[in-house]
């Protein structure tokens, strides 16, 4: 086995003026998961497209499983498994057909196939519905399935393009674990989300693009860091009883009213400091957390407009 | 290092089996073929609306306008003349599903998750045409039966009408490359369904499927006397009804196979690099 399932090195693809990809380099050690982070159109597809022998790349070289993905397509073909933000099955087949399919077109046998189908639909909680066409399936039941196909052959390189986008928060986690589930069984992982909150729980590596371009690499704690912290803030009765409770507490009045603290320790902070708050009888009539939100990632990482996040 | 799975192929059985080949390459459009028939069992609604568009225009030309047309030989009763050209209409009408069944499939994504497959590249194409072919198959022969039942008569043996069917259905075919092609290039089903109609209309109606050309202008006939769809109903009129030389058999050929060798060639194309 290779150390690094992923590697690209300078991929890039355009199409006609627009570069939709402009020299990427990234690595995945084996059995780690990258999180590749952006906005729509930053070009997160685009790469898992080139990645996965779909499209073919301007210039640049990539290997996938120590396979180029140029000249050594079947191979890479044969060692990924792709499950795309479209949820890529057949309307009008019943999951069970959809798997079978893929089984079959991945060569590994008719027999096989109908087994493997067998048990892809019994992990995923499709067993009840796996006979039935899947134009009846809820968003993350399809979502599950497409998933699901893409196991098919237990490919050691996993591809998910965005995999979670359109969907509500129960199937959302529910995807997640199964992700998770494969990730401890040593499947490497190259993830694209719009979500800091999926790359953060999910992603051993986070790759922050923008324009086609990479902004900003590291752990999910790193990034955080350039972000600063989560903030706390109380709003309280008075004026009066802001000053008394930013002293009591470390934190700074803002707008009258509003004690801001930064979050240091997470929940530990906020506990702590309602503790206080309630010995001193002060009870504030509002709590707000604001988290780094992806624009605030954008923000401050492309630079554009960097002074209105941040700090407030 | 994590351990993988288990079940994981090695890195050396990965690199060693081959999946190309013709054999992979047939297996793999039977898959695809059977996919596509699947799902035509499944929307049963998709082979009865392909049999009312016929059935209509053998109700409008054998009863509305039959009695005004001449046929286009003495002595042969209209609807001896009309029904080899409504069979050839509906085989070319036919290939309006291979343009729709490609781009909605694009359009979902499908066509996206077939191409990370190690499958046979010419496999996903070759199984939606052949699949066509299959629905053109029993859609003529019901269509065939539909005439028998409003006075359709063949003049030669079972062979012969045997032999037009599968004329027909070859130019079918051909015309199904054409549509995988105008499928690939569309953006959905709906717009595979309206980039279709001005590509038909002057195949069929600018013909002597229904009427002879006699009467057309000039210019009209020029055309009309010699696109391929007009040759291969002379052709099928040859088989079936013994009307017309046997040359325009070999014409229809000639251009199926034509039709065939330029334009699936480039409808691969237009998969690989869509």
């Amino acid at each position: 086995m290779t150390a690094i399932a992923i590697l690209a090195e300078d991929l890039r693809k355009t199409y006609g003026e627009v570069v939709a990809v402009d020299r990427i380099s990234l690595a995945v050690p084996t059995g780690t998961v990258l999180g590749l982070l952006g906005a729509n159109g930053a070009g997160k597809t685009t790469m898992v497209r080139m990645l996965t022998t779909v499209l073919q790349p301007d210039s640049g070289r990539g290997t996938v499983n120590g396979f180029d993905v140029l000249h050594q397509q079947q191979a890479v073909r044969r060692s990924i498994g792709l499950a795309g933000q479209y949820a890529a099955v057949d309307e009008n087949l019943t999951g069970r057909e959809n798997l079978v399919l893929v089984g079959r077109l991945t060569h590994i046998g008719k027999a096989a196939a109908r087994q493997r189908a067998t048990e892809l639909l019994h992990q995923f909680h499709l067993t009840d519905a796996g006979d039935r066409p899947v134009r009846t399936y809820s968003g993350g039941m399809r979502r599950r399935l497409d998933l699901g196909a893409a196991l098919v052959t237990h490919p050691p390189v996993l591809f998910l393009d965005e995999p979670t986008t359109g969907l509500d928060p129960a199937s959302r986690l529910d995807l997640w674990e199964v992700i998770e589930t494969l990730v401890s069984d040593g499947t490497t992982v190259l993830l694209t989300t719009q979500y800091l909150e999926e790359a953060d729980r999910l992603a051993d590596n986070i790759v922050v693009i923008d324009k086609g371009l990479i902004a900003a690499e590291g752990t999910a704690k790193q990034l955080k860091a350039r972000l600063g912290d989560t903030v706390i803030e109380f709003e309280l009765a008075s004026s009066e009883v802001a000053v008394v409770a930013a002293e009591l507490l470390g934190g700074t009045v803002a707008a009258g009213t509003i004690v801001r603290l930064l979050m240091g320790n997470g929940a530990d902070t906020l506990r702590d400091a309602l503790n206080r708050l309630a010995a001193a009888d002060i009870s504030p009539a509002h709590v707000a957390l604001r988290e780094p939100s992806l624009d605030d990632v954008f923000l401050s990482l492309t630079g554009t407009n960097a002074s209105n996040s941040g700090a407030n | 290092m994590n351990t993988p799975n288990a079940a994981a192929p090695t890195h050396a059985a990965i690199s060693a089996s081959s999946g190309a080949g013709l054999v992979w390459a047939i297996r793999d459009t039977g898959a695809m073929v059977w996919r596509n028939l699947t799902v035509l069992r499944r929307v049963p609604q998709l082979l009865i609306f392909a049999l009312v568009q016929p059935l209509i225009f053998v109700f409008m030309f054998r009863y509305v306008f039959g009695g005004a047309i001449p046929s286009g030989a003495e002595g042969l009763p209209y609807v001896d003349y009309l029904m080899p050209g409504i069979f050839v209409q509906t085989v070319t009408f036919g290939a309006i599903n291979t343009a729709v069944g490609l781009a909605e499939d694009k359009n979902s994504g499908l066509l996206e998750r077939l191409k990370s497959l190690p499958m046979s590249r010419s496999a996903v194409l070759g199984g939606r045409v052949l699949a066509d072919t299959s629905r053109n198959v029993v859609v003529v022969t019901l269509m065939l039966f539909v005439g028998f039942l409003v006075g359709f008569n063949t003049h030669t043996n079972p062979f012969k009408v045997a032999c037009g069917v599968a004329l027909m259905v070859l130019f079918g075919f051909a015309i199904c490359w054409l549509f995988a092609l105008i499928g690939l290039s569309v953006a959905n089903g709906e717009a595979a369904q309206a980039a279709a109609f001005p590509i038909l209309a002057p195949l069929t109606f600018a013909s002597n499927a229904f009427v002879p050309t006699e009467t057309m202008p000039g210019w009209l006939q020029y055309w009309a006397e010699r696109q391929p769809l007009s040759i291969t109903v002379r052709g099928v009129r040859a088989l079936m009804l013994g009307t017309e030389p046997m040359d325009y058999v070999w014409g229809s050929i000639a251009w199926s196979v034509g039709i065939t060798a330029v334009l699936a060639p480039l409808a691969v194309r237009r998969f690989r690099n869509s």
